[in-house]
């Protein structure tokens, strides 16, 4: 029987696989030890912080009172959010289905993917908030840029999750429709959309409920409008917890909401 | 005659529902421009604009290069942040999945609490997390790091939760049946067969802690947002886009490199 260098009999099989594995856990966990050491955390007493922050918490989250804005604003400026979010999934989904279809596996030209595939790498590797400061100084703050910078992420996020989809398809039936001389629209309006669209609308939903995180924090950082914007004022400008913690409570409410119905659409299409 | 008006109505109730279809989408588009006020001529004119405008401003200048020590300073400050909390939360994320995972056979109302206390971390916004520590932290990256371990540990307790229930729970059925303790069930069932699963999300969550926390940043005045904010503010283009730049290089390499791990280690 094998034995370890204590002596005692080996009880896991040793792969390359788990030797990477550990060096993987131990260069992670010495990045994250030398950070924690070396972090610069300012002239800050760590305990009055700490105990700050509870207290502060225990504020925003447990007397929550709405002081400066009437209900009827809190529920309009959430409305234009949840729109932010609507019309930058609707083009986003627009122009991901175009470029899924040039680039899924079983349905595209292998040099037009990779071009497809190289710009929605870099398209997704900018942060949304850098995308909606450069539509920004074209666009003017507001709606509009956030509505186009978000739209970027939204297109990377689901080209990648629609080919995904399409590529999960049936490859016997492509092959056998384009034996037929079945064209390319033909190809995919009657063999792909058909068994796909369910996993489509799935993906699309769950891109609506990130783009919804996406534009509540558009509106704080790139002045957007919206519930992140009065967010920002009543946290950064009035120093108002409670206020912040209305807030809060209404978009965790309508986050939660999104996500149960996303789950509900994922466990359906499953 | 009856198989041909039968195939007629199907194709007919096709029809129907893909005009249904575009249909919801354009009311929804008309009702959300009308509600955010979303001009669709400036949105398609800003593109061009934007091009010309990147073309022109957009390029790192001499002034961009003098700076770069600063800026790969400050990055590499944003990226080991990441790293850290990433890490971090994913020890206290794995914790928390044990018990919040129904696979382990723990009483359910201990399932229900994990999973309400994660949903919790999840989903209040970054931008509150941020607000909130930076009243008591200050403009130090230790505010940076806490909004990103709250998050991030809500976030993976929900991934990790849903590996174990997918991959763990015949070798938990296998391990409890021979009588194994807690800790053995534990570490000889559910961490050997959810770990490839775990350092998936743990590098996933790496890569998209590094994107937000360039937003972040700029909410707390910490780390590569601030000082792509600065410049913004100041109308440096050249050391912003400087910035973006390597962001973009920096999330692609680690995409890459992640994807040669998890083939590595599966």
């Amino acid at each position: 029987m094998e034995k370890n260098i204590f002596g005692k009999i080996k009880t896991e099989a040793h792969s390359k696989a788990s030797t990477y594995l550990k060096i993987l856990v131990v260069f992670l966990a010495v990045l994250t030890v030398y950070q924690m050491v070396t972090m610069d955390t300012g002239n800050k007493d760590f305990f009055t912080a700490t105990s700050d922050t509870l207290r502060n918490i225990n504020t925003v989250f447990l007397s929550p009172m709405l002081r400066r804005d009437t209900l009827g604003g809190i529920i309009n400026v959430l409305m234009v959010t949840l729109c932010i979010a609507v019309l930058s999934t609707i083009f986003g989904a627009i122009f991901a289905l175009i470029c899924a279809l040039l680039c899924a596996d079983n349905l595209a030209n292998k040099k037009v993917a990779a071009v497809v595939k190289a710009i929605v790498a870099v398209v997704r590797a900018i942060p949304t908030v850098l995308w909606v400061l450069i539509f920004a100084v074209s666009a003017g703050l507001g709606a509009t840029a956030a509505v186009v910078g978000l739209t970027f992420h939204s297109f990377a996020y689901l080209v990648k999750a629609y080919s995904e989809a399409i590529e999960e398809d049936d490859k016997g039936k492509i092959e056998a429709l384009r034996a037929s001389g079945a064209g390319f629209m033909a190809l995919v309006t009657q063999a792909i959309f058909p068994s796909c669209i369910r996993m489509l609308v799935a993906w699309t939903f769950m891109r609506f409920e990130i783009n919804f995180t996406n534009a509540v924090a558009m509106g704080a950082a790139a002045g957007a409008g919206g519930i992140g914007y009065n967010l920002y004022m009543a946290g950064n400008m009035y120093f108002d917890l409670r206020e912040m913690g209305f807030l809060t409570y209404v978009v965790l409410i309508m986050v939660i909401i999104l996500e149960q119905i996303s789950t509900r659409f994922k466990e359906s299409v499953k | 005659m009856q198989p041909n008006s039968e195939m007629n109505q199907f194709l007919r109730n096709k029809r129907l529902s893909t005009v249904i279809g575009i249909a919801v989408i354009f009311v929804l588009y008309f009702v959300a421009a009308f509600v955010t006020n979303f001009k669709m001529n400036v949105a398609v004119m800003s593109f061009p604009k934007a091009a010309n405008w990147i073309a022109k401003y957009m390029i790192p200048d001499a002034q961009a290069i003098e700076r770069l020590p600063r800026i790969i300073e400050k990055l590499t400050e944003t990226i080991l942040v990441s790293v850290a909390a990433t890490t971090i939360a994913a020890v206290f994320a794995f914790i928390a999945s044990i018990f919040g995972s129904a696979s382990t056979k723990l009483p359910k109302f201990v399932n229900t609490i994990v999973r309400v206390i994660a949903a919790f971390f999840r989903n209040v916004p970054d931008v509150v997390w941020a607000m909130i520590l930076m009243f008591s932290f200050g403009q130090n990256l230790l505010t940076g790091f806490f909004a990103l371990f709250f998050s991030t540990f809500g976030m993976l307790t929900r991934r990790f939760i849903e590996t174990i229930d997918e991959t763990s729970k015949e070798s938990i059925e296998a391990l409890t049946a021979c009588g194994a303790s807690f800790p053995m069930i534990v570490f000889q069932g559910i961490l050997p067969s959810s770990i490839s699963g775990i350092i998936t999300w743990i590098l996933y969550m790496i890569e998209t802690n590094i994107r937000s926390s360039t937003l972040i940043g700029m909410l707390t005045a910490t780390g590569i947002g601030n000082l792509f904010n600065i410049y913004y503010n100041r109308m440096q283009f050249g050391s912003a886009s400087l910035i973006i730049v390597l962001i973009c290089v920096i999330v692609i390499l680690i995409d890459n490199l992640s994807t040669i791990i998890r083939r590595a280690i599966n």
